[in-house]
């Protein structure tokens, strides 16, 4: 089952920032980058599992706040030097709202 | 279509500008590079491992011709170019190959000086400057027995050492009466003789050659027969010299070099000494830029490899027209690269009157160290034997450091640094492979070299990418660096002595102040533009420091960005490694009533609270607080007086006090009663780090005031004011900033002290170090003797906490950035 689920209007997210989506597994993290792309990923860095909606966000980047690895919100893959990767979803705005996929 | 850039000179500096240009354009140009030799682009200043026989030519080629087609970029080797033609735009190579240009950059190096004497042209008589030279060299090794090098500077003396070690007996003849007299004093140059002497060297000091001998190929010389030039030799200590003549088969030229100039003079360009650059290096040819050994810059030519590589970045910089890199000019060091011979010399390691000179030496285990120091500023080094510290030493030469902390020790090195948090281990080479540099990411020596070795990394920023070392609390930067240099060798680039922020710019923390300041820079997309920021929003790195600055300078315009603080300061609270938050009220000096700490008790069960504990700043830390229960329970605090306890924050924490004059029987005066006006002016004033303060009642210092960023230390007759302390990973005791005499006058000074402070550190940089930085007397001048200064100061720290004092949990208690502290919900 692969369904676009409605979350809120675009602008509950601010710029460059996050909000969290609890589902039934866990936390994802829903992105608003600073081009006013949403990205959708699951809320838990692959180092330690730190909350990545709490990080940073810079271009389609966010630093973990407990490590400062640098994940990138397009694929949820760690940046070099270090290795890893987070699961993501599809996301879109459409008509101001944000839409993920699960 | 492209624009063209045709390099002429397809060496070091030439090759490294192209480099840098192609990391910050690779597609500006079309690239066409001529060489007069038959080489890609080698490494240069490995020619003498290369004579020594401790390394090939293959081990020494930088960039092979992969790496120009790679980059697309179009080599012509062993094809000089013999004329360049600035109306029509065009270079002629020896070929009769024409190529146009758009940009040109010269890098045409420099020539061996041959001195003008009869005979100077005769076969055998060489320069040490290319490949060509080292073969000529090796070849004449196998051939001939006797060779003489003129010249007893570094270049010299390398070339002198690898003809000795192809078995050629080899006399060094010198003008002077020391040795690279541009880089040693007189001890260490005879520290240098005795010891090349001791490997077989031979020496003739203050003797001027006259006239190369022989008919068909060189056969010997000719020295001068006056009583000056003459003097060492009518000693009659030389076998092999006749008073006035010595044979010689071979017969190297090496008393300096001198800037390859003939094709930009022929071409019209302004030359004196060298091609005449400013400091973008651009020529008096817009259209021509100049890097390396040929260019004269500000009356200065350069022949070592670090000012040629800074200058390579600035020349890319405005190749790639950034425009805004400036060349101004270059502090150099040198290492001599004979094996067994330790030696260092930097900056101006000649005293001259005013400054001071402090030697170690130990004939026996044949070490001299010599530092000139003026201020308390080391303005140049010489050093023999062990030259462990020439890192360092060149380091705080170049970054201007204060010494005055560490004078006494300063000779004995940097591992013997009380503070260094390394105590003795040290000498990197010695330590074995296993041994942990690193102890907050537990790196190994043997992770490190490895890593260096493997991946191919140069720059200290490289290791700590790759290795985690050095990258935490970076106590141990100077290890992993002398692991670098011992590891790469010459090949190390220390770092410029003005760090960028990040790798978004190519600016200092100083520059981007100044910028914000001088330019009335009042929010961050002003800061990226004005500056050139490489990244269209920062990283997680210069975001946070940007928005500190803004605040700091324009506290009553700047919107503070959220989005650009770290995590505990958007959210008030410290993020936890679970991911919950940990909640400290505020209790102003420590004080508290029953009805406080009832209030705080029904908090813990209301939220649930799993853990509370007293913390070392006098107040109760609140953990395991889920995100969501912070509003409503700062909401529940605020409405029983506490504000926010910025325990989270690079912001001004607590002042811990003791009992004082009211209850102690020493007590001199109300310390309580101080520490609680203090923490009243201070509090929620964001700082570059954190920033804590302590009043003591008396000398006996219960509360710790000497390891503060601002303490106070009561006595009978007024307050000790004491600065630039800290706990933590290097413990600092403070510095005594002055005495006073009333509360009030302890006031001004705080608030004084703490607005410089936030005014001049960067961002990151506590007290400690910055203090350490920018010196002791800079910070009384400033405080102390400069009173309408230290006024202003204070009056702009209070403005600015007119705005800093809102309690940032009782907005958000009231509503403020609700979006941060709720989960979304699915909706459909």
């Amino acid at each position: 089952m692969s369904d676009w689920k409605k979350i809120a209007p675009l602008e509950d997210i601010p710029r460059q920032g996050s909000r969290v989506v609890e589902v039934e597994d866990g936390s994802i993290a829903v992105f608003r980058t600073g081009d006013d792309q949403v990205f959708a990923v699951r809320d838990a860095c692959p180092h330690q599992q730190g909350p990545l909606s709490q990080g940073i966000v810079a271009g389609h980047t966010v630093t973990c706040p407990l490590h400062n690895w640098k994940i990138n919100l397009e694929s949820g893959e760690a940046l070099a030097p270090d290795d890893g990767c987070t699961n993501t979803y599809a996301a879109k705005v459409e008509d101001g709202m944000v839409y993920i996929q699960l | 279509m492209k624009e063209r850039l045709v390099l002429v000179g397809n060496g070091m500096a030439g090759v490294r500008t192209l480099e840098e240009l192609l990391k910050l354009a690779p597609e500006e140009y079309d690239i066409s590079v001529f060489g007069a030799e038959p080489y890609p682009n080698y490494n240069r200043i490995m020619l003498s491992p290369v004579l020594a026989g401790e390394k090939t030519i293959d081990d020494i080629i930088l960039n092979d011709r992969a790496w120009y087609e790679e980059n697309g970029v179009t080599l012509y080797t062993g094809d000089p170019v013999v004329e360049i033609d600035r109306v029509k735009r065009k270079v002629v190579a020896e070929s009769g190959l024409e190529i146009s240009y758009d940009r040109l950059l010269l890098a045409t190096g420099s020539n061996p000086f041959i001195i003008p004497v009869p005979g100077s042209d005769l076969p055998g008589v060489i320069g040490f400057r290319d490949i060509a030279d080292v073969n000529a060299m090796l070849e004449a090794a196998r051939t001939g027995r006797k060779a003489v090098v003129i010249g007893g500077g570094l270049l010299g003396l390398e070339a002198a050492n690898g003809l000795q070690r192809n078995g050629m007996d080899v006399t060094v003849v010198h003008l002077m009466d020391i040795l690279m007299e541009r880089q040693l004093d007189k001890p260490a140059a005879e520290m240098l003789k005795k010891s090349l002497e001791e490997k077989g060297l031979k020496f003739l000091m203050e003797t001027q050659t006259v006239e190369v001998l022989g008919e068909d190929h060189v056969t010997g010389l000719r020295f001068a027969n006056d009583a000056q030039g003459n003097a060492s030799v009518a000693g009659g200590r030389m076998p092999g010299a006749t008073g006035e003549e010595i044979e010689a088969d071979l017969v190297v030229m090496a008393v300096g070099i001198r800037p390859s100039i003939g094709l930009a003079q022929k071409a019209g360009l302004h030359c004196d000494r060298g091609v005449v650059v400013d400091d973008t290096m651009q020529t008096f040819d817009p259209r021509i830029y100049a890097v390396g050994e040929c260019v004269q810059h500000r009356d200065q030519c350069y022949g070592l490899v670090a000012p040629l590589f800074e200058q390579a970045r600035v020349a890319a910089n405005h190749l790639a027209k950034m425009g805004i890199a400036r060349y101004e000019g270059s502090v150099t060091s040198t290492k001599l690269k004979v094996t067994g011979i330790d030696l260092f010399s930097a900056g101006e390691f000649n005293e001259e009157e005013g400054d001071e000179t402090l030697i170690l030496q130990d004939p026996a285990q044949n070490v001299y160290k010599k530092l000139v120091v003026k201020d308390n500023r080391i303005k140049g080094a010489v050093m023999f034997g062990d030259t462990m510290d020439g890192t360092w030493y060149f380091q705080l030469l170049r970054e201007g450091t204060d010494i005055s902390g560490f004078r006494s020790t300063i000779l004995f090195g940097q591992h013997d640094l009380g503070d260094a948090g390394h105590g003795d281990e040290i000498r990197v080479a010695a330590l074995s492979d296993d041994a942990e540099i690193c102890g907050c990411n537990g790196v190994t020596k043997g992770d490190i070299v490895n890593a260096i070795q493997t991946k191919g990394l140069f720059t200290l920023d490289d290791v700590r990418a790759h290795t985690k070392a050095s990258a935490s609390c970076g106590s141990c930067t100077g290890l992993v660096e002398a692991i670098l240099s011992s590891t790469v060798g010459e090949g190390y680039d220390a770092k410029p002595s003005k760090k960028p922020v990040c790798g978004c710019t190519g600016h200092s923390h100083d520059d981007v102040i100044a910028a914000i300041a001088e330019h009335e820079l009042k929010d961050m997309p002003a800061v990226f533009e004005h500056l050139e920021w490489k990244t269209p929003d920062g990283c997680a790195t210069c975001r946070p420091a940007l928005n500190y600055y803004l605040l700091a300078r324009w506290p009553e315009e700047y919107k503070d960005d959220a989005q650009s603080r770290f995590i505990n300061e958007r959210a008030h609270g410290n993020i936890q490694k679970d991911g919950t938050y940990s909640v400290v009220p505020r209790m102003f000096g420590g004080l508290c009533t029953p009805s406080d700490l009832r209030a705080i008790a029904d908090v813990c069960d209301k939220y649930d609270v799993p853990e509370m504990k007293v913390t070392g700043g006098q107040r109760i830390d609140l953990f395991g607080v889920k995100k969501e229960d912070l509003p409503p329970m700062w909401k529940d605090l605020a409405d029983a007086g506490f504000v926010s306890g910025h325990a989270y924050g690079k912001a001004m924490r607590t002042v811990k006090t003791c009992a004082g004059k009211t209850w102690c029987r020493f007590g001199t005066q109300n310390s309580t009663g101080l520490g609680v006006k203090l923490e009243e002016l201070t509090w929620g004033s964001w700082m570059p780090h954190k920033f804590k303060l302590a009043v003591s009642g008396c000398p006996r210092n219960c509360a710790e005031a000497t390891i503060k960023d601002f303490g106070v230390v009561c006595v009978e007759s007024g307050y000790e004011l004491h600065i630039g302390g800290n706990g933590g990973i290097k413990v600092r005791v403070t510095d005594l900033l002055c005495k006073v005499d009333t509360e009030e006058q302890v006031l001004e000074y705080c608030g004084a002290f703490t607005q410089m402070y936030r005014e001049e550190a960067h961002y990151l940089e506590r007290t400690a170090p910055w203090v350490e930085r920018v010196g002791l007397s800079y910070i009384k001048k400033r405080i102390l003797e400069d009173e309408a200064g230290r006024k202003a100061l204070s009056e702009r720290f209070r403005v600015g906490q007119e705005v800093a004092q809102v309690d940032p949990w009782k907005a958000r208690a009231e509503g403020e950035a609700a979006h941060e502290f709720a989960p979304l919900k699915i909706t459909a």
